[in-house]
């Protein structure tokens, strides 16, 4: 199946993809810029428009140049009217993206009248069209990622250090606004990479989507960046497959569904920060605390009576305490922190210890 | 204009600075001078300008107006010689990155282009972060951090910069009684050491025993000085208006009882 040319070239697409998208989204998110992805894509739709106009035919190259070219417009448009209105940068970057896919649809359906020939297929920009890829688009694709993979690598401190503090950055003589810029271009040439395999309209998501779900495993830009990039192309090459599975299904969509998949898994399971792992967490910290409360009550309760171990004074048993209490019973005496003796719950040695260890702690704590 | 050295005796110079964010102005002609080898604070109440203030010196914020020099040079010349430490609040401390790393920040500036921290910049951030007393929190996320832990790493990504003049911005908000004491401590050594340390400052109370240097801002500057000069009821007045409710009785406020002196009372 991996001999079929046309899957070769979808899945070799999809890694390039995942592989910029996941990186350059890292750096994209962590500037609090996650919708910029979502700007520069829908803005390259006018500009492949444009240059299917200027050119006359379906030709990539100039397809490519004219979504880079509308791309950079729609950055600098976000940079000017956040520098120089009261604009907020999501304000800034919701209005360029709604604008400028307006004017997008409107050229495409300017074109669609146009009669002409040539443009079948042209409307596939909005969703992708994988199976479409020449090798000569793969050639374009791999130049852009490794000059991105290469800026990355070698403006790694700088880039994170702006990510980071700019106001920092700046005192320490970096040219913060070139690097942003840099930055910006780069994220808007791999929305050209994505331009064939996913679209315009889901490219956002290939942008955003590896970036959030690496966050969630860890807490070092180092790994995350790498993580971000695997996240990226696993689910590239998980659509691709995929969607050799049915006639007709789209590979784009089936892609972000890939990566929406990682992200759902991250956001729930990760540890410490996934929704899932909090919730078993807190619930564990309840248990402990609920079995320690009930240690030190049998404690003190003990002390009453004089007798260093003997438990309660009144039955402890199933029938006599609520549920919640007896299940917590159960837990220490599981744990062998209280024993059963004459019908009455006592604390056992290491129950004694126990509770008057955390007595002490409590102690010391309030201190 | 050539290399000629203006001011050079003068750690810090700031000569009619005026900036304005959209048309409203925040700093009204500022003049001021601050002598090397000082501990210097800067008090004003809030929106009084004292972080824009910092930011201009450091070139952050172009001026509408004015001149800044350090020992006779532009920010520009004496870079290596600042170090800064920006309010805790202006980043992100969720931002994938452990404490040693946010201290290596420091020698980015140093290190050049294209060139990655190694073992040796690793090992002078260590240092700093033991100076501090941080060194066993090396590799924890900074999330992890409290807010007076997240501070001693911000002023251990200074110290690593081993500069002149240091700028910092409230380095005492927001943090516990003990690390206040230990990060005067480490400042006033800076300062034994012969180094010039200019602090934004909140607490009145603890002015004129920390600092012997003193700058009160509130738009335009009200007083400069040394801090037994510059420290009376007329121009905690003329800083504060009627905001002040700050003092306690026994500041022994040299001028005649006038409005500070009564509000004084209230707190
Ligand atoms: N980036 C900004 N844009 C617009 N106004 C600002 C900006 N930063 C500060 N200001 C305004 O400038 C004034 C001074 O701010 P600041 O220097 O932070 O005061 P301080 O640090 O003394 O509390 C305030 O009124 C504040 O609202
Ligand atoms: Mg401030």
């Amino acid at each position: 199946m991996l001999g079929d040319y046309t899957l070769q070239n979808v899945v070799m697409g999809a890694l390039l993809l995942g592989a910029i998208s996941g990186v350059l989204g890292s750096f994209a998110m962590l500037r609090r810029q996650s919708l910029l992805g979502d700007t520069l894509s829908h803005a390259a739709l006018p500009g492949v428009c444009l240059g299917f106009i200027m050119a006359g035919s379906r030709e990539m190259g100039s397809l490519m140049a004219g979504a880079l070219g509308t791309g950079a417009v729609a950055a600098l448009m976000v940079v000017l009217l956040t520098r120089y209105s009261r604009l907020k940068t999501d304000a800034a970057l919701g209005i360029v993206l709604s604008t400028s896919f307006a004017l997008g649809v409107v050229l495409l359906t300017f074109i669609q009248g146009m009669n002409n020939a040539a443009q079948g297929g042209l409307n596939a920009f909005l969703f992708g069209q994988a199976a479409a890829t020449l090798r000569s688009d793969l050639l374009l694709m791999a130049g852009i990622t490794a000059l991105a993979l290469i800026l990355v690598l070698g403006l790694w401190k700088e880039f994170k250090l702006i990510c980071f503090d700019p106001g920092f950055a700046r005192a320490q003589g970096l040219p913060v606004l070139l690097l942003e810029v840099v930055l910006t271009v780069m994220i808007a040439l791999a929305v050209v990479v994505g331009l064939q395999m996913v679209g315009v309209v889901l490219m956002a998501a290939m942008v955003i989507a590896p970036a959030v779900a690496a966050r969630q495993w860890s807490p070092r830009l180092e790994v995350m960046v790498p993580l971000a990039a695997l996240f990226g192309m696993a689910a590239g090459v998980s659509g691709a497959l995929i969607s050799t599975l049915g006639r007709g299904l789209a590979t784009g969509p089936l892609i972000i569904i890939c990566v929406s998949g990682f992200v759902l898994v991250s956001l729930l399971l990760a540890p410490r920060r996934g929704l899932l792992w909090e919730a078993a967490f807190r619930l564990r910290q309840r248990r402990r605390l609920r079995q320690q409360q009930l240690l030190t009550r049998l404690y003190r309760q003990a002390s009453w009576h004089g007798e260093p171990r003997r438990g309660s004074g009144r039955k402890l048993a199933d029938d006599d305490c609520d549920p919640r209490t007896r299940r917590v019973v159960r837990q220490l005496e599981q744990r062998g922190l209280v024993g059963c003796h004459d019908r009455h719950w006592m604390l056992t040695a290491e129950g004694h210890e126990a509770a008057a260890r955390i007595l002490a702690q409590l102690e010391g704590r309030a201190t | 204009m050539s290399n000629r050295l203006h001011e050079p005796g003068l750690a810090l110079h700031v000569e009619d600075l005026t900036v304005s964010y959209h048309g409203k102005p925040v700093l009204w002609d500022i003049d001021f001078d601050i002598p090397p080898g000082v501990m210097a604070a800067i008090v004003g109440p809030n929106g009084a300008g004292k972080s824009t203030l910092i930011k201009s010196v450091l070139g952050l914020i172009p001026p509408m107006a004015g001149h800044v020099t350090l020992f006779g040079r532009p920010y520009r010349a004496q870079r290596k010689r600042v170090g800064y430490v920006p309010q805790r609040s202006s980043v992100d401390w969720d931002f994938p990155t452990t404490a040693l790393d946010v201290v290596t920040m420091g020698l980015y500036g140093q290190l050049g282009w294209l060139r990655w921290p190694g073992r040796r910049e690793r090992r002078r951030a260590m240092e700093a972060l033991a100076m501090v007393g941080m060194q066993d929190f090396a590799g924890r996320q900074i999330s992890q951090l409290s807010g007076g832990q997240q501070q001693r790493v911000f002023l251990a990504r200074a110290l690593v910069q081993q500069a002149d003049i240091y700028l910092l911005d409230e380095p005492m908000a927001g943090v516990d009684a003990t690390t206040e004491r230990a990060i005067v401590e480490l400042l006033q050594r800076l300062r034994d050491e012969g180094r010039t340390v200019i602090v934004v400052h909140h607490d009145l109370q603890t002015v004129r025993c920390w600092f012997d240097w003193l700058l009160m801002l509130n738009v335009r500057v009200v007083a400069q000085g040394p801090v037994e000069q510059v420290w009376t009821a007329e121009n905690l007045r003329r800083t504060y208006g009627g905001q002040i409710a700050l003092l306690d009785g026994d500041t022994s406020i040299t001028a005649p009882a006038g409005p500070a002196a009564r509000a004084s009372g209230a707190s």
